[in-house]
């Protein structure tokens, strides 16, 4: 009988069950991959005009990336809380599912669309920008991956907690610029190390960093997030 | 003793404005509480509170059993309609009671979802998704998934809200049921709503 499962595995199927509703939900209506596309072909394209094919220092080129990926994100990835309060629905999900299973939920959900939009942006931007040379694969792999999930654990529950205010369009980026900064400053060097050669000891401080990042906005994210959803 | 609901001196104030304030009642197995009050008297803030989605300002519900029971049974225990509880717009019918079901970690069991639908005679063969649903449709699917766990608490806000005389007869039915099978609680300003109660909570005496 259903009532016997364990609470572990009732947990597992609705943290699936609430990805599964967003995916679902998100290849049917389109609206954040609809809008996190268009956001990074305009930006990479507003880029390349302004760049004119003069080659740009590595520097420069590191930041410009994680600007794309910072603002992208903004425009997409807070869907996943919005579209519940907008279409009336965060009441139907609160009154079936804990707070745990519905946090994991959407941050696995933004982890995968977060992931998405990286690797779109990061095949543009290299095929794209004149001058945007990678001189250590694994170390880029590894810093766009943690970049890629700081991002997202980020955003998820900063997006929890705009989700019921009016303003959410500026609000979104306004929070969400102070709790990234850390992060963003270490991406962009880590970034710029690997374009510029570097090996794995030369940048072990920057993924002690990006480790505790994700570490900490993750437990912390778990631990407030049924304040932030209840009222 | 059954299952119990009790109400402790429950208070509710927004934006410094009291709502209701000296809420307490008691219902048990095989009741109905109504809740009854105008407009703007708080009957859909009190049906949140006893539904566990909204923290009272002041007071307590105590649900039998409370503490022995983890997150989902305690979820489990709670059916609701009510108007401002949306269903998945994108998705058919069926889909949404798999999700009512798969949210709340429960297996889902389509040929039980088919027979609620009927129950609540929408056809299960539809497929498409429920934004082409009447008002009218889309609250029976909210009495489908309201039902799909069995709940042994059933709360109704504004029941009859958007029905026709079928579906009226169709709900009446469903509350009869429950009242034999657990609680049912009725939040309404139309009296008519409900055929009999055992406890009422009149929120225009509760300022």
């Amino acid at each position: 009988m259903n009532n016997a499962d364990r609470y572990s595995t009732r947990w597992l199927r609705a943290t699936t069950a609430v990805f599964l509703k967003d995916w679902h939900s998100e290849l049917r209506t389109r609206y954040a991959i609809s809008a996190l596309g268009m956001f990074v072909i305009t930006t990479i394209s507003i880029i390349l005009f302004s760049l004119g094919g003069e080659p740009a220092s590595p520097d420069v080129l590191s930041g410009m990336l994680w600007v794309v990926l910072f603002f992208a994100a903004m425009s997409g990835l807070s869907r996943t809380f919005v579209m519940e309060e907008e279409r009336g629905t965060a009441m139907t999900v609160q009154l079936q599912s804990p707070p745990s299973a519905v946090y994991f939920g959407k941050l696995l959900f933004n982890l995968v669309l977060g992931a998405g939009l990286t690797l779109l942006t990061v095949v543009l931007y290299a095929l794209l920008i004149n001058g945007f040379v990678i001189r250590s694969y694994g170390l880029f792999a590894a810093v766009i991956a943690l970049g890629s999930i700081g991002l997202a654990t980020a955003s998820t529950i900063i997006a929890a907690i705009i989700a019921r205010a009016n303003t959410k369009g500026t609000l979104y980026p306004v929070l969400s610029f102070p709790i990234l900064l850390p992060l963003l400053m270490t991406v962009i060097k880590a970034t710029r190390m690997a374009s510029e050669g570097a090996s794995w000891s030369d940048a072990g401080g920057e993924f002690q960093i990006l480790v505790s990042y994700i570490v900490v906005v993750m437990t912390t994210s778990y631990l407030l997030f049924e304040y932030i959803w209840k009222d | 003793m059954g299952l119990t609901i009790a109400a402790e001196n429950l208070r509710q104030v927004f934006n410094r404005q009291t709502i209701f304030s000296k809420v307490s009642f008691t219902v048990g197995e095989g009741t109905v509480l109504l809740i009854a009050g105008r407009n703007g008297s708080g009957k859909s803030t009190l049906v949140k509170i006893l539904c566990g989605v909204l923290t009272p300002t002041g007071g307590k519900v105590t649900i039998d059993g409370d503490g022995a029971l983890d997150q989902f049974a305690r979820k489990a225990r709670v059916g609701l309609v009510a108007p401002y509880l949306q269903v998945y717009e994108e998705f058919s019918a069926l889909e949404n009671l798999h999700l009512s079901m798969t949210l709340r970690g429960f297996r889902s069991d389509p040929s039980a979802h088919r027979a609620l639908l009927e129950r609540v005679a929408l056809d299960p063969k539809r497929r498409d998704p429920v934004r082409g649903f009447s008002s009218g449709m889309k609250q029976r699917l909210k009495y489908a998934m309201a039902l799909s766990h069995h709940p042994p608490i059933l709360v109704l806000d504004e029941p009859m809200s958007n029905l026709d005389a079928d579906g009226t007869a169709i709900v009446r039915s469903i509350m009869e049921d429950q009242r034999k099978a657990g609680i049912l609680v009725v939040a309404t300003n139309d009296l008519t709503d409900c055929d009999r109660w055992d406890t009422e909570v009149n929120l225009n005496e509760q300022r």
